[in-house]
């Protein structure tokens, strides 16, 4: 064999689409004319679209390499059925927030090309996250993704929140990555090796688990429960999300989540899956404390996009349920978890990108107050995600926490259930609060605009339908996580 | 038997109706009085639909009947099931009866969002039928569960001033109940390996477990029931609801809990539910005695009929309880007549609050001299809600009293005074409200009964007399049911070792 073989690329297609594309379109952008106004909003819908297009043309590429496990690059990328599930959420959770996002930022006046290819190439790190199956990989996926959206949260150069929430996202995320890098130089030390199949049969070979691995184990997980904004490790997530432009935001919900969830569990399950008795215990105590606390804290908030955050802590606390139960029915339940999360956040956010007055975006929970009366189709929607947030049947929300908490029972964490259950009544206060003020207030002086920009009300119909109409057919998504989950054992 | 999928077709034909509503455009006037006709005419051809299943329910057989079975969740082993008995029968028919008893209260009396009023309204039923026809735990907990989603809203936008803490209460009171039940349900799944209720009823659950199982139960029915301590939601719920939100709360959501009793605790834990059985008694006897004296002193007549109910829904839990043929047919019948007596109260309240806008009971008093009708037919559901013979009211607590008597005196004896506190109270609400002397001038301009209002009141008159005078057309369907219900609980028992306690 000579010596500079080139590797099989196949499997490694989307991403390689989507970093060409990334790159095709920041050389269109700046080879535009987009010094002017009507340029600069010439160009970056340009590349909002080509960018949707690029998306898209990846979802198609990664339904084209699906169908068997494919190992390449000397071992460090793996394309599985469980790598294709998220890239699917990864993907269409990045083409909806760009549909959604090119509008809002046009009103507030922070429309730049730059948009699309940073939300691109986060897109790319995430999907090589979830791709990883090695420590290198791992981390090159994950910065990739990260500083993307360092940049992507300071976005709104001019706003002071948006500055300090990139900023404070910047450094806490740096500590992370640190914590990360220093776990994973233990494991490296202890197992002598990168690559996840290496570390598990070194794991394995081994009559005791070496300490170096176990302490190396606990400063990953730190790391990786900052990327999912589990408790205690969830600090940014409030002043970001508030912070950051809202089609930011709506991103930060949804995509980083999923990605940083799927890479959770992979790593978990993969390389240290022999000593999951190690870490259940630590995933335990984080999903209460994320429960609890995106319950509780979530109370208090009057600012709708922290209201958010927490419900987006609480939400990956019982994510993480799934995990701590770590087997096939348990990351069978993320999956499903994750995948009606994702419409969900999209169609909440599509409310929240639709929230205006006079023009300008407002963000409290009492802005909202007789939306029942001044759009009713608006209300209704959101009203629906509330709910299924909330988890009432027979809206989807209810299915996704009904597998996480069927899969915890079957291995008898009762317990844990039980405070679950208890947090999600807690939660749904909140919830319902807002159904509350779109309901049961009268408006006030000023309602907010009409219409509504298309693509959030197409975006809010598609979410709501999908939502309402799940229970209909969910044979499809249970059967397809269900293979993708058993695709990591 | 014909294929006719009956049951899918009274849960969803109020869901195609609210469809149809939600199409309907404008919201003037032309709007308002379509949305109104097509919310009557949907329920009421799901009330002449429903009619089918009286008539052709073969009341010999405690067999589930009009099954259907659809393969829903394969991987998962649950499907849509639905299938009705002896007992859930009546309670089919009683939520298709109610529903365009409601929309026809409301018909002048919501002004306000009469399109989403009728939507919503038609959605409760869709959930209150699915959940009684129901024959897959899951497809149980997914209607019961749904039914506050409507149900917060009716009271939250179309309810009274402090409508927003009732419709919070009535949310998280239950839901927290739920939950609990969901987790009981799992482990029920796991343990047996499917949702069937048919199959449920005939798994042996391990005694130890039983116990655990029945409390999480227990906490979602008791909420719903509602028992003393947990009922607190209800007096509050009742007075902001408007007067169709409290109809249908009185006279079919608070059944569920009877029925959540009746279907799942006993059948499926038998030993924990003789294990409990003093525990059920001593709270039947408590809100029994402590909700008749706590309605003695009520100003609101709204309210004084929510402990009512309370009190009557004690009857019920203790009855249910028993374990006797009598007591839980008793239970059953209780439930049914209390169905349609607490929902003419409150319906007989809202034709008064409609026209003085107040549910204070001193600013009534003489309204027999302005509105002699109107006093008659509150008369008769005052008489019947007190249990006099030859109304539904009275078949229902004899029949309680009889199975507890049998069961141990005690409880008899306590629920007794139930019923002379009952009398009481009701009496004095009759006095103070429809006798007396003709003072306050607002009293003196009131018009008697419209003949909506009467179109209102008549079955529902038809029926408590029916219930009174002629009780077996509906002991006769239930009968064979309840005998199975009872065979099964023995066997189980008697299966466990604990045959002994059961003879006591």
């Amino acid at each position: 064999m000579a010596m500079a073989a080139v590797p099989n690329l196949t499997p490694a297609m989307p991403e390689i689409f989507l970093a060409l594309a990334g790159m095709v379109l920041l050389m269109l952008g700046v080879f535009q004319n987009w010094a002017t106004s009507e340029g600069s909003i010439r160009v970056s819908r340009m590349t909002s679209n080509l960018g949707v297009l690029s998306l898209l043309l990846a979802l198609v590429l990664v339904y084209t390499v699906s169908g068997s496990t494919l190992v390449t690059f000397e071992g460090m990328f793996i394309s599985d059925a469980f790598a294709t599930y998220s890239k699917v959420l990864i993907l269409v959770a990045g083409m909806f927030t760009l549909i959604l996002s090119q509008n809002w930022l046009e009103m507030q006046g922070a429309h730049r090309f730059e948009f699309s290819i940073l939300i691109l190439f986060a897109t790319l790190g995430m999907m090589m996250m979830v791709s990883a199956n090695n420590l290198m990989s791992l981390y090159m996926g994950l910065e990739l993704q990260s500083l993307s959206l360092y940049v992507l949260a300071a976005f709104h150069r001019d706003d002071a929140r948006s500055t300090e929430s990139g900023l404070k996202y910047f450094i806490l995320g740096a500590l992370a990555s640190g914590l990360l890098l220093y776990g994973m130089s233990m494991v490296y030390g202890f197992s002598g090796s990168t690559d996840f199949v290496a570390i598990a049969s070194a794991i394995k070979s081994g009559d005791t688990i070496p300490v170096g691995i176990v302490i190396g184990l606990v400063f990953m997980m730190a790391g990786l429960a900052f990327k999912v904004s589990a408790v205690p490790f969830h600090m940014w997530t409030p002043d970001v999300y508030e912070g950051a432009p809202t089609p930011v935001t709506a991103f930060f919900a949804v995509a980083p989540k999923v990605a940083a969830l799927a890479l959770f569990m992979r790593v978990m399950i993969g390389p240290f899956g022999d000593i999951a008795a190690q870490w259940q215990q630590v995933v335990v105590m984080i999903a209460i404390l994320s429960m609890l606390l995106g319950s509780f804290a979530a109370i208090a908030q009057t600012n709708i996009k922290r209201m958010m955050a927490y419900s987006s802590i609480g939400h990956v606390g019982y994510a993480l349920i799934g995990l701590a139960v770590g087997n096939e029915a348990g990351i069978t339940g993320v999956l499903i978890y994750l995948t009606i999360y994702v419409f969900m956040n999209i169609g909440a956010f599509a409310c929240l990108m639709g929230m205006r007055r006079g023009g300008r975006a407002v963000e409290q929970i009492s802005d909202l107050s007789g939306l029942a009366k001044t759009h009713p189709a608006m209300a209704a929607g959101l009203t629906v995600m509330m709910f299924s947030m909330a988890g009432i049947p027979p809206l989807a929300g209810f299915f996704g926490k009904l597998y996480i908490f069927l899969a915890a029972i079957e291995a008898e964490l009762y317990t844990l259930s039980v405070i679950g259950v208890l947090a999600s009544v807690v939660s749904a206060y909140y919830y319902i609060r807002v159904i509350k003020v779109m309901y049961f207030d009268e408006p006030g002086i000023e309602s907010l605009d009409t219409p509504l920009p298309r693509s959030v009300s197409l975006v809010l119909a598609f979410c709501t339908a999908l939502i309402l109409l799940f229970i209909l057919f969910p044979t499809p998504v249970l059967d397809a996580a269900k293979v993708a989950a058993a695709s990591l054992f | 038997m014909s294929n006719l999928p009956i049951l899918s077709l009274l849960i969803f034909l109020p869901l195609a109706g609210a469809g149809f509503i939600l199409t309907i455009r404008g919201d003037d006037e032309v709007g308002k009085r379509n949305a109104r006709n097509m919310a009557l005419w949907t329920s009421l051809v799901t009330f002449v639909l429903s009619l089918y299943l009286w008539f052709m329910f073969d009341p010999s057989t405690a067999a589930f009947q009009f099954e259907e079975n659809i393969k829903w969740m394969p991987a998962y082993n649950i499907s849509y099931h639905l299938g009705v008995d002896g007992i859930s029968v009546l309670f089919v028919l009683l939520t298709t009866l109610l529903t365009p008893v409601c929309i026809l209260a409301s018909w002048n009396s919501i002004k306000d969002r009469v399109k989403e009023y009728m939507i919503a309204f038609l959605i409760l039923e869709t959930m209150m039928v699915g959940m009684f026809a129901a024959l897959d735990i899951m497809i149980f907990y997914i209607f019961f569960e749904a039914v506050l989603i409507p149900m917060f809203l009716i009271i939250g936008v179309w309810g009274g001033k402090r409508r927003v803490y009732a419709s919070y209460k009535l949310f998280l009171y239950t839901l927290t109940g739920s939950v609990l039940m969901l987790l009981a349900i799992l482990v029920m799944y796991v343990q047996a390996g499917t949702t069937d209720i048919v199959e449920l009823m005939k798994f042996r659950f391990d005694p130890a477990l039983q116990n655990w199982l029945w409390l999480a139960f227990f906490a979602s029915f008791a909420v719903k029931v509602p028992m003393w301590p947990v009922h607190t939601w209800l007096p509050d719920a009742h007075v902001e609801a408007p007067t169709a939100g409290s109809v249908i709360l009185a006279g079919v959501l608070l059944k569920f809990g009877g029925y959540g009793f009746i279907r799942f605790s006993l059948p499926m834990f038998p030993d924990a539910s003789v294990y409990f059985t003093p525990l059920i008694y001593t709270l039947s006897i408590t809100a029994v005695i402590y909700t008749s004296l706590v309605a003695l002193v009520q100003t609101d007549m709204k309210k004084l009929i929510a402990y009512s109910s309370i009190a009557h829904m004690g009857f019920v839990t203790a009855g249910t309880f028993t374990m006797t043929v009598h007591g839980i047919e008793g239970a059953v019948y209780q439930m049914l007549s209390h169905g349609v007596v607490s929902a003419a109260l409150f319906l007989c309240v809202g034709v008064i609050y409609d026209r003085m806008h107040t549910r204070e009971i001193s600013a009534y008093g003489g309204l027999v001299h302005k509105m002699p009708s109107y006093a008659l037919v509150f008369m008769v559901f005052m008489m019947a809600s007190v249990g006099l013979p030859g109304t539904g009211g009275f078949v229902g607590e004899f029949l309680v009293l009889l199975g507890a008597f049998e069961a141990n005196t005690w409880v008899a004896t306590f629920l007794l005074t139930g019923v002379i506190l009952g009398a009481a109270y009701m009496l004095y609400l009759y006095r103070r409200v429809v006798f007396g002397a003709l003072e306050k001038e607002e009293v003196k301009k009131m018009l008697d009964m419209t003949p909506r209002e009467w179109a209102v009141f008549a079955p529902l008159l038809v029926l408590t007399f029916w219930m009174g005078i002629y009780p077996a057309s509906f002991l006769d369907m239930m009968h064979v049911s309840v005998d199975h219900l009872l065979s099964q609980v023995q066997v189980a028992i008697e299966a466990s070792g604990s045959a002994t306690m059961a003879g006591n």
